[in-house]
């Protein structure tokens, strides 16, 4: 199990470390200066308003867009050091399947490229039919992507991502697309990932509810520009269950950040 | 499908009933048999001329498939360096546009006379034909990978190659097959149309030669082996594209 938060700066190695990192599209300004350690093995919520950057700022830490002023690390690494060693998965919030695949075949993606390249890749312990019984989706490995429900593809897509045994999991609203009960239920079997493997999470999300239950910090965003309003604590013991958000500190979170969001 | 009498299908049913009609329309009326032939006579001349037209069948299969197979190979190598390749892109396609919009009809005499009376003129019309539709729906199929794709492959530090083996070429497949399915029907009228042209042999070589021995019956015999010829290319496309294809394709 994780520590909650870092007692002191510097004891904790950092995942993911910002120094005044500046995006910008053309003359707009979507990440504005922004300072941020991410502490490994934590797992972070991100909430902001729409357009607010929380994509940019995942697509910032992984390497797909440059920063133009200011630096990013990624395990003291520049972030092209750390994508080419695969220190970070990414899960979109379309599962984003290659449809000619079976489910197993789609989670072994990872490991068949780069190796001919010479590409020195981290592999789990995990098989990829191991990785799909993580995700409970033991039995259906030969399924085609369409064969399988929406949620079913997100959690193939959960296993692809660990396949290479990232430290570090950047999730761009993962279940955004699914309804309330698989969502509920996707919840609780990222939570139980996350404590097996002790993988750091990044996890945006548009719902303050799955933003509070899932992570041990809040980072609530601003926009225009793009910065950090402020990181909020949650102090909510892990394990955690579904019948926690009928808790009054549940709701006590979940109203102060209705009103931080309100603010942004 | 929809059943009638005994499990037949009707498209069947309705077929053999215009063909008894057709009979009835030519005994009844007494057509002359050079301007129309009763099925009856064209079933007569498709037993009795059958090693004449066997003889004539196979150098138009050859042409065809050979036509299908190097329009098609051009097509898709084509389409794979433009899509590696925006300048050669740029270069090219409005080449072969143009191309495209030069009727086969009026340009077959001139490649005949180029390549002479054998096999490559054939070959190189039937190529033709089969050409662009190919190489638009491969390029198409080749650049309908999503931006979403693309990121993955990017955070996965996929090379230029491997993108192209994993992920273009497999996603390119179903566009690749429609336009196969196209290919399949017009190679074998590219092979005719250059025999029409000037050949000794061959399925369209009988029809000129039919036509202007008033051989009616034997003329629609080899328009029936003609069409033949194209359900049956079209049926190995489409079954090579049911064995490839399981996966669903919107
Ligand atoms: N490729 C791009 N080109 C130009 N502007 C962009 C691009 N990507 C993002 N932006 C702009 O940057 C800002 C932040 O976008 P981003 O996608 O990070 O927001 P977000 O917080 O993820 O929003 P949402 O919650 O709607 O997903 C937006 O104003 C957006 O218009
Ligand atoms: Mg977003």
């Amino acid at each position: 199990m994780q520590v909650a938060s870092s007692p002191a700066a510097g004891s904790v190695p950092i995942a993911a470390s910002l120094r005044n990192a500046t995006v910008r599209f053309a003359t707009f300004t979507a990440i504005d200066k922004i300072s941020l350690d991410i502490e490994d093995g934590a797992f972070y919520s991100i909430l902001g308003p729409s357009g607010c950057g929380k994509s940019t700022l995942l697509r910032l830490i992984s390497d797909l867009i440059p920063a133009a002023e200011g630096e990013v690390t990624v395990f003291g690494k520049s972030t092209e050091e750390a994508r080419l060693a695969r220190e970070f998965a990414f899960v979109f919030q379309e599962a984003t399947l290659l449809p000619w695949r079976s489910a197993i075949d789609n989670v072994r993606l990872p490991l068949e490229i780069g190796r001919s390249r010479g590409l020195k890749l981290p592999v789990s312990e995990r098989s990829p039919a191991e990785l799909l019984e993580l995700v409970g989706l033991k039995g259906r490995e030969n399924a085609l992507p369409h064969e399988l429900s929406g949620g079913m593809r997100q959690r193939v897509a959960i296993a692809r991502a660990l396949v290479c045994k990232p430290k570090l999991l950047l999730m761009d609203e993962p279940f955004g697309a699914l309804d309330e009960m698989t969502r509920d239920h996707m919840n609780l079997e990222l939570l139980r990932i996350w404590q097996e493997t002790g993988v750091t999470i990044l996890f945006v999300t548009h719902s303050i509810p799955e933003a509070i239950f899932l992570g041990q910090k809040v980072l609530m965003l601003k926009a225009n520009p793009g910065r950090v309003r402020e990181i909020v604590d949650i102090d909510l013991p892990y394990p955690r269950e579904i019948a926690l958000r009928d808790t009054l500190e549940f709701t006590r979170y979940s109203a102060r950040l209705r009103q931080l969001l309100e603010t942004c | 499908m929809q059943k009638l009498g005994g499990g037949v299908p009707l498209p069947i049913l309705t077929a053999v009933g215009l063909i008894l009609l057709w009979e009835a329309g030519v005994r009844g009326f007494s057509v002359p048999s050079y301007i129309a032939p009763a099925p009856s006579d064209i079933a007569r001349a498709l037993v009795n001329d059958f090693p004449l037209l066997m003889r004539n069948f196979w150098p138009t299969l050859f042409e065809s498939l050979l036509g299908f197979a190097v329009g098609n190979l051009g097509a898709v190598l084509i389409a794979i360096a433009f899509v590696h390749n925006k300048t050669v892109e740029k270069a090219f396609f409005p080449i072969a546009v143009f191309i495209n919009t030069v009727p086969i009809l009026a340009i077959a005499p001139i490649l005949v006379l180029i390549f002479g009376g054998g096999l490559t003129a054939k070959v190189v019309i039937a190529a033709l034909i089969c050409f662009f539709p190919t190489l638009v729906n491969m390029v198409r199929g080749l650049e309908a990978v999503t931006p979403q794709v693309m990121e993955l492959a990017r955070i996965l530090s996929a090379s230029k190659w491997e993108i192209f083996w994993k992920i273009r070429l497999p996603s390119s497949l179903p566009f690749l097959f429609a336009a196969l399915k196209i290919a399949a029907t017009t190679s074998v009228i590219g092979a005719i149309v250059g025999e029409w042209v000037g050949a000794d042999k061959g399925l369209g070589t009988l029809i000129i030669d039919a036509t202007f021995n008033f051989r009616a019956a034997q003329l629609y015999a080899t328009v029936l082996m003609s069409s033949g010829l194209s359900v049956v290319m079209f049926a190995s496309v489409a079954i090579a594209e049911k064995l490839l294809i399981r996966w669903e394709h919107k």
